[in-house]
């Protein structure tokens, strides 16, 4: 198979990744190659296996306990952000005026 | 011998009998770092002051009777795994000056313990490679060939060991990162089944293979750490307790393998593989024998399917995991014109090629329209890996096997094609996928003098038998005693 350069600026997207024009054609042809020998699962006859998420056979895990523990204190938190003011990370708005 | 390479057996031996004290054996690695490191590049950040401060609390515990197995031994860690206080980058620029303030679980382990940090260890970005090379600061150089990649992604980890810059070092396996590194530099290597030792602090790259493990000068070095390291964390509800290893129970059995049934899966041996990494895996499994096992000769059909199913299910995973990095908690932010310009900037600038790679191709396999035919589809598979292995150890106690095709190759040589790299991890892949442990031993040398592995597999929890028979093979070799040909400066 082959990815198109629309393809993949798709993905990109979907990935929050920008990409320049050069690693685009690069993975599009780099993701095609992967994807065929990835293909190799296509024809096997496998209907009735479960699939493995995890190999432990476990489910649901609870909390041990409901106990009163330290967190993590705020200035810790905030000590590798790029941007805070003191008590909260600092980021752009989500919604803009055009919404 | 000079400190440099003692085991941690050996060092703790002398630490207990005063004969060196833990700031003796700190400054001799130091050092040894110091003159060989900005050749090598195994380590990232050298913590010198913090390691001699450790080094001198361990020598007031020695003083005071106390007797622990790692008290006052020098390790490093792979820049994966937090430690708090100390720059943890994951290899990657966007974790460029991120600074834990916490352990991971492992490193607050072996630090109550009483172990010396020296320092962080270079590895593949975010774990992801089979060379090293994927890291932003630059690739490790293997110490048995320079111009050679010592494999990956804890390559900084196997060159800290083979060249003697620590005792120990813990390294991480997703897919054959501590087993590959180990097997293409000489040194022990052992990948934990799933769930042994704590993932609590691991920055993630696959939760669903994801383990923590320790290179190691030999195995008896190997249990000692997973004894400190294992067991249950209420922080990794993934994680369980288990029968405890017990290193001394590695004595007891000698060097006779009398009793144990070792399996030889036929599609280890199939073309691709280097001769001399067939002439040499043969001659350890023919010396296996010797020592008393039976060999039986099994079948692992699924074998060449590792690969496919892992580089579906690793990079959807890993695309899952890496989303938070998005330039606000902590790391690197490139201001864009809106949040998610800012998000797109950000990653696009922060993650180097190979994350971007698997980021997206984890995308697009979890994507809408192809998540049944990619991703369903690799984990329906993965079951029947897994079910090879269980078959396999209704007959066999372990499966003896190859650690990877090819000893160490060329700098440069497979960075531009990135299938060819994945082939480098055909043998160690399946066991990751199935959760189960396994390790890797030095057997031999190419015909260029590099190191060659040998990989002993075990079902899930095993490690006390995998490590028993392992101990066997180097009570009655000594390819793990060879040191590569360091020039000093």
């Amino acid at each position: 198979m082959t990815l198109s350069a629309a393809e993949v600026e798709h993905i990109a997207r979907l990935a929050r990744l920008s990409l320049s024009e050069d690693e685009l054609a690069r993975y599009a042809r780099q993701l095609s190659a992967i994807l065929d020998y990835a293909s190799q699962l296509a024809g096997l006859d496998i209907e009735d296996i479960p699939p493995t998420a995890t190999v432990l056979p476990i489910h649901s895990v609870m909390r041990e306990g409901d106990e009163v523990r330290a967190g993590l204190p705020r200035a810790d938190a905030l000590r590798n952000a790029p941007d805070t003011d003191g008590v909260s990370f600092v980021v752009q708005a989500t919604f803009g005026d055009e919404e | 011998m000079t400190f440099a390479a003692l085991t941690i057996r050996e060092a703790r031996e002398r630490l207990r009998r005063r004969q060196i004290s833990s700031v003796e054996l700190t400054q001799a690695f130091l050092a040894r770092i110091g003159a060989l490191n900005p050749r090598l590049n195994a380590y990232l950040t050298i913590t010198d002051d913090e390691a001699l401060e450790m080094a001198r609390q361990a020598d007031a515990r020695i003083q005071r009777g106390e007797d622990t197995p790692l008290l006052g031994v020098p390790i490093a860690i792979k820049d994966v795994l937090s430690t708090r206080g100390v720059r943890t980058t994951a290899g990657s620029r966007i974790l460029a000056n991120y600074v834990p303030t916490w352990d991971a679980t492992v490193v607050a382990r072996l630090r109550a313990l009483g172990a010396v940090f020296l320092g962080k260890l270079n590895c593949d970005e975010f774990a992801m490679g089979s060379s090293t090379e994927n890291s932003a600061f630059g690739p490790t150089r293997n110490p048995w060939d320079e111009t050679r990649v010592p494999g990956g992604s804890s390559g900084g980890s196997a060159v800290a060991v083979a060249a003697d810059l620590c005792c120990a070092a813990l390294g991480t396996d997703t897919g054959g990162s501590i087993r590959q590194p180990a097997a293409l530099c000489g040194v022990t290597g052992l990948k934990n089944s799933y769930g042994r030792v704590s993932r609590y602090g691991l920055i993630a790259f696959a939760s669903s293979l994801d383990t923590v493990g320790a290179l190691t000068k030999d195995v008896y070095d190997a249990a000692i750490m997973l004894q400190a390291m294992e067991g249950r964390d209420p922080q990794d509800s993934t994680s369980v307790d288990v029968s405890p290893i017990d290193p001394t129970r590695l004595e007891a059995h000698g060097a006779s393998l009398a009793g144990v049934r070792v399996g030889v899966p036929k599609e280890y041996f199939t073309a691709g593989i280097q001769p001399d990494v067939e002439r040499a895996v043969r001659a350890a499994i023919a010396h296996l024998q010797a020592l008393g096992a039976e060999l039986r000769e099994i079948s692992l059909p699924r074998t060449p399917l590792g690969l496919p199913v892992y580089y579906i299910i690793a990079p959807a995973e890993a695309s899952a995991n890496l989303a938070r990095f998005d330039g606000v908690k902590y790391g690197l932010r490139v201001q864009g014109a809106d949040l998610i310009d800012t998000y797109r900037r950000t990653r696009g600038a922060g993650f180097g090629p190979e994350v971007k790679r698997r980021i997206m191709l984890g995308t697009y396999a979890l994507s809408a329209g192809y998540y049944d035919a990619y991703y369903i589809r690799a984990q329906k598979v993965r079951t029947l890996i897994k079910r090879d292995f269980e078959q396999a150890f209704e007959h066999v106690d372990v499966i003896a096997a190859p650690v990877s095709p090819t000893t160490a190759f060329p700098l440069g040589a497979k960075v531009d094609d990135p299938l060819q790299m994945y082939l480098a991890d055909v043998f160690t892949l399946p066991v990751s996928l199935a959760g189960i442990c396994g390790i890797s031993v030095p057997c031999g040398f190419d015909a260029d003098g590099l190191p060659i592995g040998l990989q002993l597999i075990g079902p899930a929890f095993a490690e006390q038998r995998v490590l028993e028979v392992a101990h066997a093979y180097q009570q009655t070799t000594d390819f793990h005693l060879k040191k590569p040909p360091i020039r000093m400066p």
